[in-house]
């Protein structure tokens, strides 16, 4: 953990587009293990607001239980922020986004909290394509109780208790692909330059976004013989491209070889860039997307990268089809039809 | 043989098979009577099941406004071979028993005592209809028809409710009207009518209203102002949040757009549904679910949750016979003290009291004021009696102009002009209500966060022992300021001995007994609980009289241990009157009980006398 953060900040900070520098995007200190992922997580997130120009409080964090669930309070500071009960965030964030469709809902598990006790949450909000980024923080151990395995830890795979784990693991994102989620992705804490441009995709993109993110825990996980340890994510990463994030405002500047690249835009106006680097991937396709996974860990390997998106996705208040207004603005005269009705009502029932 | 005579007071009892559309033949005839002025009170005493299986519809119809279940059956209707041995043993000396006599009834259920009425239902309607789904709906209809004759039911008011009921339909109304007039002829034809009991036109249900608790509470949701509902199917709640669907699709689309300025999401589980409620209440919506006995139960971690962290949240109960499944389609009282110390650790929930469909709407509608004042859980306990029966009520009101109390909340501007920092569990008013921001009100300021975790004044995480202990006094101080904000009892009656308490559906009941045992002399106080935390009214009540009865529907007197527990009263100066066999608690009962312990014989007899019977 970080004892101290310098408060002195370069008069010459680099501003963003609402004259925010990236401190306004910073949260409280993290008390997390040094080398902790998630922290790096954390950074990323902040990287990808700031840069994105978001302004900071109209994004709400939440969380369940856990370590992963304790980064909200690390960024965002000044983003009003959640800490559910442990495996339920999903249901607090659909509940908190049906209030108010203009905010961005930034959600933030493990997968403790995602792939056992809230798995079943987990699964519902992707039915329903809850507009909101969902980021588990993936590190297959529960580290706040001390290292059990969690229900992603690999075959084999041992934690420093050095017991390896008899139970097939679930892979999230693939569990995503097959429950229709709109946008899958996965990335490893180590490799912010793919991460931040996956999170501005992410944050982007309307519906359901999530992203497995595999973050070793460095005090219960990250011994040798671990497949969630920093050692061995790095030896057996393989990433489906390169993601360039381009908003809205900005031109595209950059030229793409032919064949090589795919390019998506979203309901907003703004381009995801994949660069591929297996030809075989189609963005579009969920079953490319749940092959090349098998594929991948067939071959002892960690496919990152975005994996999938349908840009042509619904989110749950477009299916559901509730009124463009934030439901929460609402007031007495939008709500409440009055006594003169009642009377009518009254009347039906003698 | 003995006749029961009777005009204006008698219950009757319809025996049928699930399934077969006997339920809205039987709400015609209660609404018949209805219409003619007389209090009724159907209770539909039905199975878990949806077809093929015994179901009871019961109609007490008193004059002088008892509406409570009275126990005894005067008349019954028994169109269910399968349940017709226990049926027909149900019925009083003297009283009647309409059967299908298609076929020649089984000799050994004959009972002399007993008026035998025939009534040839499968032969009319073999001869009357082709379609087999006709003969079992119109069977209904014509068994309607026939107590028309029987019972002097005005014939004008039965065609009334069927053009009523097939509005839009039209040419349903004939058939429908053939079905009551082969009935009547068929009695009017073979029997002497009226038979001794029968009805006469009064004038005595005013501009009351015939509605279940359940669609009064729905529509109380959405006079109320809620926006969500996130909910998981439950007997006996489900008809909430189908009521909150029905009339928002008819009052809650936005004329320009054709959108929904409401949601509603039908949960994985309760643990989902109360979670999407407390986000949509800290994001700012006014939102509730409705549940019953098992999702209580789940929902006990998030109320825990919404308690500690401080979220309005409201939540139904629609209270049946527990534990476990239990008769999920019987009525109790039994969620009492799951609900009032829902959650682990030291909670405590704001609960409400509705005992007829005005209350459910009014309650309802207050619970979001409440839960938004009080920044607390409110559960209304309503049971499936109230809940899923027509009950006779006030009819509905709203001020119109009323506005919505959205409590202690921060908005932008306020935001802007504060000086000091902001502190989410700052008590700076002195009631131990803190101030609260909607997420998204201000760029700089008011951003808190929001954690089942311990925590400062300012919501930062702390694990000091000192600021833990000061914020849940802070709770207790709320706790109080909720106990002058919740409705207040209603007492009727001082100066007696005797007091008796009761609250929900036990009222009509108590209030009846409370008459009879005045005829015998024994003169008795009543308080009604509306709400919990008690307030100092409960405590004056128990303390100003010396014998003080609980009644309630449940095994393990948890009303009672409420009171002993929050009143600091002594558990012997309670004495309980309970009922739990899933039916609504009768008069008889009460009156019982109260007798026995005032006249100092309190042994239960041995064999309880005919026309005691429940």
């Amino acid at each position: 953990m970080t004892y101290q953060r310098p408060n002195f900040r370069h008069p010459n900070l680099p501003v963003n587009e609402l004259g925010y520098t990236r401190k306004d995007y910073e949260g409280a200190l993290s008390t997390l293990c040094a080398g902790c992922g998630h922290d790096s997580i954390s950074a990323a997130i902040v990287q990808a607001c700031f840069e994105m120009s978001i302004e900071p409080h109209k994004v709400a964090k939440l969380s369940g239980i856990g370590c992963s669930s304790k980064t909200p309070t690390y960024f965002l500071g000044n983003s009003h922020g959640f800490n559910s009960v442990h495996g339920r965030m999903p249901s607090v964030a659909t509940g908190a986004n049906l209030a108010n469709r203009e905010m961005i809902y930034v959600g933030v598990s493990g997968d403790g909290d995602t792939a056992s006790i809230g798995m079943g949450q987990f699964t519902h909000a992707v039915r329903r394509n809850l507009n909101m980024m969902y980021v588990v923080e993936n590190n297959g151990c529960y580290g706040l109780t001390k290292g059990q395995d969690s229900a992603t830890a690999d075959v084999g795979s041992a934690s420093k208790k050095g017991e390896p784990n008899p139970f097939e693991p679930i892979d999230l994102a693939s569990v995503a692909l097959q429950l229709g989620a709109t946008f899958v992705a996965r990335s490893f804490s180590g490799d912010r330059a793919q991460l931040v441009p996956l999170i501005k995709a992410a944050i982007s993109h309307r519906g359901f976004a999530f992203i497995d993110v595999i973050s070793p825990c460095v005090t219960f996980n990250n011994n040798p013989a671990s497949t969630k340890g920093y050692e061995h994510v790095r030896d057996h990463l393989a990433a489906t491209g390169t993601v360039d994030f381009v908003p809205v405002k900005q031109e595209i500047t950059t030229s793409y070889p032919e064949g090589e690249s795919q390019e998506v835009t979203l309901h907003d106006g703004s381009v995801v860039h994949l660069q591929k680097a297996d030809p075989e991937l189609d963005i579009n396709s969920r079953r490319s997307a749940l092959r090349l996974i098998k594929d991948y860990k067939a071959k002892d390997q960690i496919l990152t990268g975005l994996l999938f998106m349908d840009e042509d996705s619904r989110d749950l208040h477009e299916i559901i089809g509730t009124s463009n207004k934030p439901l929460r603005s609402l007031n007495e005269s939008d709500l409440c039809p009055g006594q003169k009705v009642l009377d009518n009502l009254n009347e039906s029932l003698r | 043989m003995n006749r029961i005579q009777a005009v204006n007071d008698f219950v009757i009892k319809f025996a049928n098979v699930n399934g077969t559309g006997s339920a809205s033949a039987n709400n015609m005839f209660a609404k018949a009577l209805f219409r003619m002025g007389l209090p009724v009170s159907p209770k539909n005493i039905f199975p878990s099941n949806i077809q093929g299986l015994p179901t009871w519809f019961e109609v007490r119809v008193n004059e002088k406004g008892y509406l409570g279940r009275r126990g005894g059956v005067d008349i019954m209707v028994c169109v269910n071979p399968q349940s017709m041995a226990k049926d027909i043993r149900e019925v009083e000396p003297g009283g009647y028993f309409l059967y299908d006599s298609s076929k020649p009834l089984d000799i050994r259920m004959v009972r002399s005592d007993i008026n035998m009425i025939g009534v040839p239902l499968t032969d009319i309607c073999t001869r009357e209809y082709a379609d087999p789904r006709q003969r079992q709906l119109f069977r209904n209809i014509i068994y309607v028809g026939a107590l028309a004759a029987l019972l002097d039911i005005e014939f004008d008011v039965l065609t009334g409710i069927v053009s009523d009921q097939f509005r839009g339909k039209e040419k349903l109304v004939v058939p429908n009207v053939h079905a009551l007039e082969l009935g009547y002829h068929y009695a009017r034809e073979n029997y002497e009518c009226p038979i001794g009991i029968r009805v006469e036109r009064r004038n005595e249900v005013g501009d009351k209203i015939l509605i279940d608790g359940n669609t009064a509470a729905s529509l109380g949701a959405i006079y109320g102002g809620a926006t969500v509902a996130a909910w998981y199917p439950i007997t006996p709640s489900t008809s909430v949040v189908d009521g909150f669907d029905k009339y928002c699709k008819r009052l809650r689309i936005d004329p320009g757009s054709g959108n929904k300025n409401y949601a509603i999401v039908q949960a994985e589980d309760e643990l989902a549904a109360i979670g999407m409620v407390i986000g949509a209440s800290w994001n700012g919506a006014r939102a509730f679910t409705a549940t019953s006995g098992p999702g209580i139960s789940l929902m006990s971690e998030f109320l825990g949750l919404a308690y500690f962290a401080e979220i309005p949240t409201v939540l139904i109960d629609v209270q049946r016979a527990g534990p476990s499944t239990g008769m999920p389609t019987r009525t109790q009282q039994s969620d009492v003290l799951a609900c009032a110390y829902a959650s682990h650790g030291d909670t405590k929930q704001v609960l409400l009291f509705p005992s007829t469909p005005k209350e459910c709407f009014d309650m309802t509608a207050e619970a979001f004021d409440l839960a938004e004042t009080l920044q607390t859980p409110i559960i209304m306990l309503t049971d499936l009696d109230l809940g899923m029966n027509d009950n006779m009520s006030e009819p509905l009101t709203w001020e119109d102009g009323r506005q919505y109390k959205r409590g202690k909340v921060l908005n932008e501007e306020q935001l802007e002009n504060m000086s000091e920092r902001f502190g989410r569990y700052l008590d700076s008013d002195g009631d131990g209500i803190p101030y609260r921001t909607y997420p998204g009100t201000h760029p700089t300021k008011g951003a808190f966060f929001t954690r089942g975790t311990s925590r400062d004044e300012y919501a930062v995480y702390t694990e000091d022992g000192a600021e833990y202990e000061k914020n849940m006094q802070r709770l207790l101080k709320k706790w109080e300021t909720a106990k002058d904000t919740v409705p207040a009892p209603e007492i009727i009656g001082t100066g007696n001995s005797v007091g008796v308490i009761h609250f929900g559906t036990s009222a009509d009941s108590t209030m009846e007994a409370i008459d009879y045992l005045a005829e015998e002399g024994i003169k008795v106080d009543s308080l009604r609980l509306k709400a919990f935390p008690f307030n100092k009214a409960v405590d004056d009540f128990i303390a100003s009289h010396d014998t003080v009865f609980v009644i309630e529907q449940n095994r393990d007197a948890q009303m009672k241990s409420l009171l002993v527990n929050e009143c600091e009263v002594s558990p012997k100066d309670l004495i309980s009157i309970l009922n739990y066999d899933g039916m609504p608690i009768t008069a008889r009962k009460i009156h019982e009980r109260i007798v026995a312990v005032v006249r100092g014989d309190n042994v239960t007899p041995l064999h309880k006398k005919a026309g005691n019977k429940e």
